[in-house]
């Protein structure tokens, strides 16, 4: 099916209306939660606590005595049908460095031997096109981003690891994403980035929007090692 | 503003906090909110001292809790009961206090519940961050440096004036919620209410769950009889927001019901526990009983407004 021609609401508790746009990963579908997120935003409306957009659905909460419930419906529902109106900004790429495999990126090997392609192939292949940000969730600052060359495409680990360090650089079916800090994870691991994704003390605190783009390109463990972390902004643009 | 010193920490307890209300408006970047988990009882404890309501207190887990006094102020201690004592002696809860130098407060076993908080005039004096004195553990920061309270730590609060005729204040007895080992928590369904079937439902309403030991501030695991689902549908869905109350029913089918350190995840979510209910879900501890009722969006809604009302009748009969 799709985008829905009109989002489904559905219940989050007292405190939170779940709009959804749509019954898959889709860049068209996302790019529907994102002008709402924005034009949610741009109309400030008392009572409306905060937007958490994601791939296919925008988490509203609010405040039912400021907002009762059905005027917040019938506020949605008058912006929703305006959003072809509201404009998106451009997209911005951001280069990421990555380290690829060696105790860096431990899955490298598996995903190569799973494609029958050699570990440089893998490497060029997930360097070869600049990839859509589709939300940022999970943990902090975490971009969950696609689509993989279809070359690239793997399952997730049996097991998830009980630690994944910080910075690693991860695929799993058609996504890839950075742990931007340590964690549980069962994503494919191939590299590592020396570049700070969330800083709790920076603003915006982190370092990818959902809607931009992202692009990787291979370092030496002598540029990881000297990575000046502080240049949140890097990636030599 | 100026800070001065409260507590010498003499000995941590299983798990103590700085937290405020939460953290808003940065879940966009995957910030959960952290926060109070049981946001009546730090609320009070905050009134009792004269704070506007949204200061830093102490977030304090089961028993262990030793805290040496380094001046003269006003505290209060709300929610669970975990035998607060001063130099030795029970300690009302619910009530001001005032601290003199070398006092000794001492959290020893818990009776009720399973979380206190610890107020002080002019509250915690810890740095926001993004808006929030709140810690988020698992992403180490807010708070004190993003952590736990550990041995040897200096708390400080901001220097306000207190008035002294504030001692012996206490929160109507009526009114003080009581925390038992069985509870029933009511929900409000969705968002993925169409993934279960009629039997799932019939499970989910009619059963009692226990809470197991692998509970911490990013969720409750329950454990009891499997929620079926209909069989046309993925156990897990494309990743979307939450708030704390949601819960979901993972692949094994044991419900986990999600607080304040996670923000997104892609487990099916049968229903949401009511705000007023959140206390209740703070206060759960492992063995405690869960059973569920469905309520509807203006009950949920009412109730909420109560519970305002009740606190702003407060805040005016203390002012």
């Amino acid at each position: 099916m799709g985008l829905y021609p009109e989002a489904i609401f559905r219940w989050v508790g007292d405190r939170g209306l779940l709009l959804e746009f749509g019954d898959r990963i889709s860049q068209e579908i996302n790019e529907k939660v994102r002008r709402m997120a924005l034009a949610i935003q741009k109309e400030s409306i008392e009572g409306i606590i905060e937007t958490i957009p994601t791939y296919r659905s925008l988490l509203v909460t609010y405040h039912p005595f400021i907002l009762p419930i059905e005027e917040l419906k019938k506020r949605l529902r008058k912006i929703e049908k305006q959003l072809q109106e509201f404009p998106l900004p451009e997209p911005k790429l951001t280069r990421i460095p990555v380290l690829y495999g060696g105790a860096y990126g431990p899955d490298l090997e598996f995903v190569a031997s799973y494609h029958q392609i050699s570990p440089e192939e893998v490497i060029r292949l997930h360097c070869s096109k600049p990839y859509f940000i589709y939300m940022i969730g999970f943990m902090p600052g975490f971009p969950y981003m696609g689509e993989l060359p279809e070359a690239l495409v793997t399952p997730r680990l049996k097991t998830p690891r009980l630690s994944v360090p910080k910075g690693s650089v991860a695929i799993a079916q058609r996504q890839t994403g950075i742990y931007s800090m340590e964690s549980p994870g069962g994503w494919q691991i191939i590299g590592r980035t020396p570049m700070e994704l969330f800083d709790p003390n920076r603003t915006p605190p982190s370092l990818l929007r959902m809607g931009d783009l992202v692009e990787f390109y291979p370092i030496s463990e002598e540029e990881y090692l000297n990575w000046d972390k502080k240049d949140g902004k890097g990636g030599g643009l | 503003m100026e800070r001065v010193e409260a507590f010498e920490v003499l000995a941590p307890g299983i798990l103590t906090t700085l937290q405020d209300l939460g953290r808003f408006g940065y879940g966009q970047f995957g910030v959960p909110p952290a926060g109070a988990l049981d946001p009546f009882s730090y609320q009070i404890a905050n009134l009792l001292v004269k704070n506007t309501g949204s200061e830093a207190c102490l977030e304090i887990t089961l028993t262990g809790l030793k805290l040496r006094s380094l001046g003269e102020f006003l505290i209060a201690i709300t929610g669970g009961d975990l035998s607060p004592t001063l130099n030795g002696d029970p300690l009302k809860m619910w009530k001001t206090h005032l601290l003199i130098e070398g006092d000794v407060i001492t959290f020893r076993r818990v009776r009720s519940g399973c979380r206190s908080y610890l107020s002080v005039s002019g509250g915690f004096a810890v740095g926001k961050i993004m808006g929030s004195y709140s810690t988020y553990l698992s992403g180490k920061f807010g708070g004190l440096e993003g952590r736990a309270l550990k041995k040897g730590d200096l708390l400080y609060r901001f220097n306000h004036s207190y008035p002294l005729d504030r001692v012996g204040l206490g929160f109507p007895e009526d009114w003080i919620p009581q925390f038992a080992r069985e509870v029933t928590l009511r929900v409000i369904l969705g968002p993925q209410e169409d993934h279960f079937t009629e039997k799932g439902f019939q499970t989910f309403f009619s059963s009692t769950y226990e809470v197991t030991p692998q509970s911490d501030r990013m969720g409750i695991r329950l454990r009891g009889p499997v929620v079926e689902r209909r069989p046309d549908v993925e156990e897990s869905i494309i990743s979307e927001g939450f708030l704390p109350g949601a819960i979901q029913i993972p692949g094994d089918g044991n419900p986990i019901i999600i607080l304040n350190e996670l923000v997104t995840g892609g487990y099916t979510k049968i229903a949401n526990v009511i705000y007023v209910d959140l206390p209740k879900v703070a206060q759960l501890k492992p063995g405690d009983r869960v059973r569920f009722l469905p309520v509807s969006i203006e009950e949920a809604h009412s109730l909420l407004r109560e519970q305002e009302q009740r606190l702003s009748d407060f805040k005016k009969r203390s002012e």
